[in-house]
């Protein structure tokens, strides 16, 4: 039942058909362990199919910011460490809230900032330390521009944080690129409190070996 | 003789300086010109066709209707209503009543009449040019199936107005777009395709992935398109008889997008990103013959190909925004042609050839605008808060593009503008929109 729960909340999560299936596919694998060893109560057990959703696309809001659902999960488990939780320094989930996912850019820009930088040093370190995970570095741009030309801006993005990752010495064989453009804001206002967190490199990870 | 002079607005000194867009004063009597002065629409009426047989009753009378919705669409004419009109039109071959037509004031008149038969239809129309007293060319006859009458409609409007304006028509024509559903973060896209007036809308993809930008071939027969069907973006060719689609193969990079058809139909130019940097190719829509049309590490994007197919009109950021340049088709050192204030991108060279139509971002601005090809007589037609994506209608006299509206509950919709600025409305489309293409007039 956690598992089909599990399967709907993906499903509602990702719109991307291809990627999440397979993915997910991957997922279920790793997945059985911990849903053996939590399944100890309804509650808990919703929890971590949160949680499990969440490492099955790698990313809780693929698109979105909301980060709630890893709240939740942390502060009801009562400071244990869950496997695959926020709480588990080797999960996705922890990748996402404590060292963080995404970094921002300046209007029309793919320069890193300096808190760009920093965010980028904890994604190589723990990719080093995480080494069964490869990540997609989707590049993403505000609205403000043609269609095109944020897909071109984008994937410069993307790069950037690519490069960046890899002078920090992780294999390059493990990382790909991706740009959406104008395509997936996370923010939906036309101002710069929205633009500004829309223009965004967002290290998603998935689960399986490099080329 | 009486010409029958509107103007579309162009400024002083542009008539002059865009020779090819001043219709040239013909024999022919009844005339719409374009020239200096006041716009004022000519007035024309089309009574109901006549139905040459019982079945053909109904559809005789929603014949006319698409005619003058067409007409009167452009903004060059005015349809009389019909509860002003004197005489009946009760038989196509029976002598026109030009007094009557005359004092309601109706300059032309189109007449016409209808017969179906087995699911075939024949229609029959005249235009005459009622204060002359004469008929504007000679009459002519369509046939086809009835289940593509609103075709035939647009056939006998695509030639009363070529006939009045001097113009190659533009109705018979269609429109592939973005079709849109869901909010911002949450859009869903897929193809569609649709007559010029949004009517007769076919679905071409499913929305399970994103899909920018298709672009017909130039007879009309294929469309290419971006899809991340694959997980990445990648090029397609859709075949529209069969709705068939084929991924064309690519040169290593991780994305490749932007494609438009070369005026030869094989040649497709395309953007295609390699360690983050996006240039232009070129290539066989087999999939062979790839090749480098531009090597700089600059964003180079839209390319659109010159009617000839000798030069490629495109845009890139190598100046430290995004401008617009033109190269040889084969490639080459690239030519600035926009100086003006702001960002200009998405360029699409006329069908007639004599100007590009862009997007151009300024003061947080959007517009959709015209230039020469050597980038004077810049002319913004529009203004909104986000306005892309311009497409030619097949006579190089309107272009139609999206508009985006603000803020969260911002939605896409398709508009049509005259490249003289006159006349912007929106496209009828069944949900939000954007990305069109406008077809060539159809065979």
């Amino acid at each position: 039942m956690t598992a089909a729960i599990a399967a709907n909340l993906a499903a509602a999560r990702f719109p991307c058909r291809a990627r999440c299936g397979k993915q997910g596919a991957e997922q279920n694998t790793n997945g059985v362990t911990d849903m053996n060893i939590l399944a100890k109560g309804l509650i808990k057990g919703l929890i971590l199919t949160a949680a499990l959703a969440i490492a099955g696309c790698t990313n809780p809001d693929r698109f979105g910011g909301d980060k709630s659902a890893l709240g939740a999960g942390a502060n009801g488990l009562n400071g244990g460490i869950v496997p695959g939780s926020a709480s588990d320094p080797t999960s996705p989930a922890y990748f996402q809230a404590t060292v963080g996912d995404r970094v921002l850019f300046a209007v029309d820009q793919s320069t890193l900032t300096p808190e760009g930088r920093a965010v980028l040093d904890g994604q190589a370190g723990w990719l080093m330390s995480n080494t069964a995970y490869t990540a997609i570095i989707e590049g993403h741009a505000d609205e403000q521009g043609t269609r095109e030309y944020n897909i071109a801006l984008g994937a410069r993005r993307a790069t950037a944080v690519q490069d960046y990752i890899i002078s920090r010495g992780v294999s390059g064989g493990r990382l790909k690129t991706i740009s959406y453009g104008k395509e997936r804001p996370i923010e939906v206002c036309s101002e710069e409190s929205c633009y500004s967190r829309n223009r965004r490199a967002v290290t998603v990870l998935a689960a399986g070996l490099g080329s | 003789m009486r010409v029958f002079l509107l103007s579309l607005g162009l400024a002083t000194g542009m008539v002059a300086a865009l020779p090819a867009m001043t219709w040239a004063q013909a024999a022919g009597p009844l005339r719409i010109e374009i020239t200096e002065g006041v716009i004022e629409p000519l007035p024309v009426a089309v009574p109901d066709f006549v139905a040459e047989s019982p079945a053909a009753a109904k559809l005789a009378a929603e014949l006319s209707r698409v005619v003058a919705a067409d007409l009167t669409g452009t903004g060059l004419f005015r349809e009389i209503p019909r509860e002003a009109f004197i005489s009946r039109i009760e038989s196509f071959g029976a002598p026109v009543q030009f007094a009557d037509w005359k004092a309601i004031n109706a300059q032309a008149l189109v007449t016409g009449a209808v017969s179906a038969s087995g699911g075939q239809i024949t229609v029959k129309f005249r235009l005459y040019d009622v204060f002359a007293g004469n008929e504007m060319g000679s009459g002519l006859q369509f046939q086809g199936t009835e289940a593509g009458w609103r075709r035939m409609a647009h056939k006998v409007a695509d030639v009363v107005y070529a006939r009045i304006t001097g113009e190659g028509g533009y109705f018979d024509s269609r429109v592939v777009h973005v079709a849109e559903q869901g909010g911002k973060a949450d859009r869903k896209k897929r193809l569609a395709i649709m007559d010029y007036d949004g009517a007769n809308v076919q679905y071409l993809t499913d929305s399970a992935s994103i899909v920018l930008a298709p672009r017909f071939s130039p007879t009309g027969d294929r469309i290419l398109f971006t899809s991340y069907e694959s997980g990445f973006p990648r090029i397609y060719v859709l075949d529209v008889a069969s709705v068939g689609r084929r991924e064309l193969p690519i040169p290593p990079g991780e994305m490749a997008f932007s494609p438009r058809f070369g005026p030869d139909g094989r040649t497709v130019v395309f953007s295609l990103t390699q360690g983050g940097n996006t240039d232009l190719w070129a290539m066989d829509v087999t999939g062979s013959g790839a090749r480098r049309l531009t090597n700089a590490p600059s964003i180079e994007t839209a390319p659109s190909f010159s009617p000839d197919g000798s030069r490629i009109v495109f845009e890139s950021d190598r100046s430290g925004t995004q401008q617009l340049y033109v190269m040889p088709a084969s490639g080459g050192e690239p030519q600035r042609i926009s100086f003006g204030q702001g960002r200009y991108g998405t360029p699409v060279w006329s069908p007639r050839g004599d100007l590009v139509a862009f997007t151009k971002q300024n003061n947080g601005r959007f517009h959709i605008g015209v230039m020469r090809l050597d980038g004077s007589e810049e002319r913004l037609l529009t203004a909104s808060f986000l306005d892309e994506s311009p497409t030619w209608a097949p006579n190089g006299r309107v272009i139609m593009f999206t508009r985006e509206t603000q803020g969260a509950g911002g939605e896409s919709s398709l508009y049509s503008v005259d490249i003289s600025g006159r006349n912007l409305k929106r496209v009828a489309t069944a949900g939000a929109a954007s990305d069109p293409a406008w077809s060539p007039l159809q065979p």
